[in-house]
């Protein structure tokens, strides 16, 4: 029989990276996430799976453990809230130009700087636009339920190993605070290292005769090489934006207008979509699932159909600049949000959509 | 069925574990269930409120901008959420600490004096759950016996021996709640 359990998303995160077979997980304490490690704690993982929990001295020490488990080919993971994960940002550019495969938790707060600890949206840019130097890209998973945070801890990994890339799950405040039933998967077993020398041969399992050094790095000092190499990222990328775009669509067959949200926002525009309905105004929603490789074609899709589109999201306008680009300025795209760790309401949203598309 | 409610009072007052008793319950029935806590640097003293939503189906929003039902324990959340009721919908309070009483007439409202009844009873520590029994007589959105079990699950073990006491407390509270006026 299935079992139901009533959890936090944060709670979520951590019995989902026990039961999907994580090696290590190292994080430092920061509101609204500090769950995930405290749960990690309570559930002492070290004595059931072998799996380490380390609570490290700094934000930057945790990522740069990552970069150590995950060159060795372990499934090692962080988990941080904003000003936290922007402490990483020098480690996540070396892991992607490292090619590593890890994943990061951001449960994002109300910035710039320290800022607030109420939820927010305002990372999308730092997440899927750089946040650290180079040419580089996170795929980035954006769950909007607590069952997502679970679920998504496994798919995360999953990418992160078929591209060899640093994945990142951006959740916020909402999500990670909230509880709602979640179905928890059975218990799989950690990776062996013979598993891992076969599936990932690039690792630092230590060296066999059979086999040149594997060496783990970022540096490329001759020009030509890094130019070559940073082909390669792209070529990658590429791949990424054909193979794995994720979203969800809700009523918009028949829609006139369109929602783009994700994460907290999409479930709140989920009951604005229902209050509009009774209204009479032909709303759906397109769900961002993944936000990098964000679903840009579907977008430019229903471009054809609708009169225009609202993006809705806790920031004073970031995912809105991908609407843009992707509907190719073809129908008026707006932006809406409350921000700096206020929660629009569902009805403000519905005036939003009256007042910035509608009526205008 | 679907019921959105807000549960708002001072830190302290255990508004976020009776929302987590209720949500626990919903799941026990089988039910669809949001918990959403305003997660502030709330403390003992200051304000906390948490919204709950059971369903039989699935939950789109956990924010909500208005309630089914508001249960409100100190004076700030009654000036923050009498107004969010829905016209029809229920408000529920404990009068101690009042001085404003809620003064909409388009919505049913009850009088659940806790906090005097859980010092009479000397078990100061129920009182949200003699608040939940009101809210349960007025609304039975679920089962007692899902109560029960839900109260066990979201109780650590070493607190078990207390259901009976919070059971007590709960059907006290069925019995004390008054209305104070209903919508004609």
């Amino acid at each position: 029989m299935r079992e139901l359990k009533l959890m936090k998303g944060n709670e979520a995160v951590a019995e989902a990276a026990i039961r999907c077979g994580v090696d290590g997980y190292f994080g430092y304490p920061i509101t609204p996430q500090s769950e995930i490690m405290e749960t990690l704690m309570d559930l002492r993982p070290w004595e059931s799976t072998g799996m380490v929990v380390l609570q490290a001295e700094s934000e930057i020490a945790s990522i740069n453990m990552v970069y150590g488990g995950a060159g060795c080919g372990k499934r090692v993971m962080t988990t941080s809230s904003s000003p936290g994960v922007s402490l990483m940002q020098e480690g996540l550019t070396y892991l992607a130009g490292a090619e590593l495969p890890c994943v990061v938790v951001n449960v994002v707060r109300g910035g710039p700087g320290l800022g607030t600890i109420q939820p927010a949206q305002s990372d999308y840019f730092q997440t899927v636009k750089g946040g650290g130097h180079g040419d580089y890209k996170l795929i980035t998973l954006a769950p909007a339920s607590v069952q997502e945070m679970a679920d998504f801890v496994e798919d995360a990994f999953n990418l992160a190993f078929k591209y060899r890339n640093p994945v990142m799950i951006l959740s916020d405040g909402v999500i990670g605070q909230m509880m709602e039933k979640v179905e928890l998967k059975e218990f799989a077993p950690r990776w062996t290292m013979d598993y891992i020398e076969e599936n990932h041969p690039w690792a630092t399992t230590g060296k066999k005769k059979e086999r040149a050094k594997n060496i783990i790095t970022s540096v490329q000092l001759e020009a030509s090489v890094q130019e070559a190499f940073n082909h390669k990222l792209q070529a990658k990328y590429r791949a990424v934006e054909e193979n794995e775009v994720l979203f969800e669509e809700v009523l918009c067959d028949d829609a006139e207008y369109i929602i783009v949200a994700y994460g907290s926002s999409a479930r709140i525009c989920q009951k604005s979509i229902e209050i509009a309905r009774e209204k009479g105004i032909k709303v759906g929603m397109l769900r961002p699932i993944t936000l990098y490789p964000f679903p840009a074609e579907q977008l430019r899709k229903r471009a054809e159909q609708v009169k225009g589109m609202l993006s809705v999201e806790m920031s004073a306008g970031q995912m809105v600049e991908d609407v843009k680009l992707a509907v190719e300025c073809k129908i008026p795209v707006e932006h809406f949000g409350r921000f700096g760790g206020s929660v629009h309401s569902p009805g403000e949203v519905v005036e939003a959509l009256e007042q910035k598309l509608i009526g205008g | 069925m679907k019921e959105e409610i807000i549960i708002a009072g001072f830190g302290g007052q255990g508004v976020l574990s009776m929302g987590k008793i209720l949500a626990y319950s919903g799941v026990m029935g089988d039910m669809e269930v949001s918990w959403m806590p305003a997660y502030g640097p709330e403390m003992r003293g200051g304000t906390a409120n948490v919204t709950v939503i059971l369903s039989d189906e699935r939950i789109s929003s956990p924010i909500l901008h208005e309630y089914d039902t508001a249960i409100i324990l100190n004076q700030q959340s009654m000036d923050k959420f009498e107004k969010d009721v829905k016209p029809g919908g229920t408000l529920i309070y404990d009068s101690n600490g009042i001085t404003h009483h809620p003064t909409r007439t388009d919505i049913n409202i009850y009088r659940v004096d806790a906090t005097e009844e859980a010092a009479r009873m000397h078990s100061i520590k129920t009182f949200n759950m003699i608040v939940l029994g009101g809210y349960l007589k007025v609304n039975p959105v679920v089962e007692m016996k899902n109560v029960i079990a839900g109260l066990k699950k979201s109780l650590p073990e070493r607190h078990h021996h207390l259901i009976p006491m919070n059971e007590n407390a709960i059907a006290r509270g069925t019995e004390i709640i008054k209305e104070v006026s209903m919508v004609e």
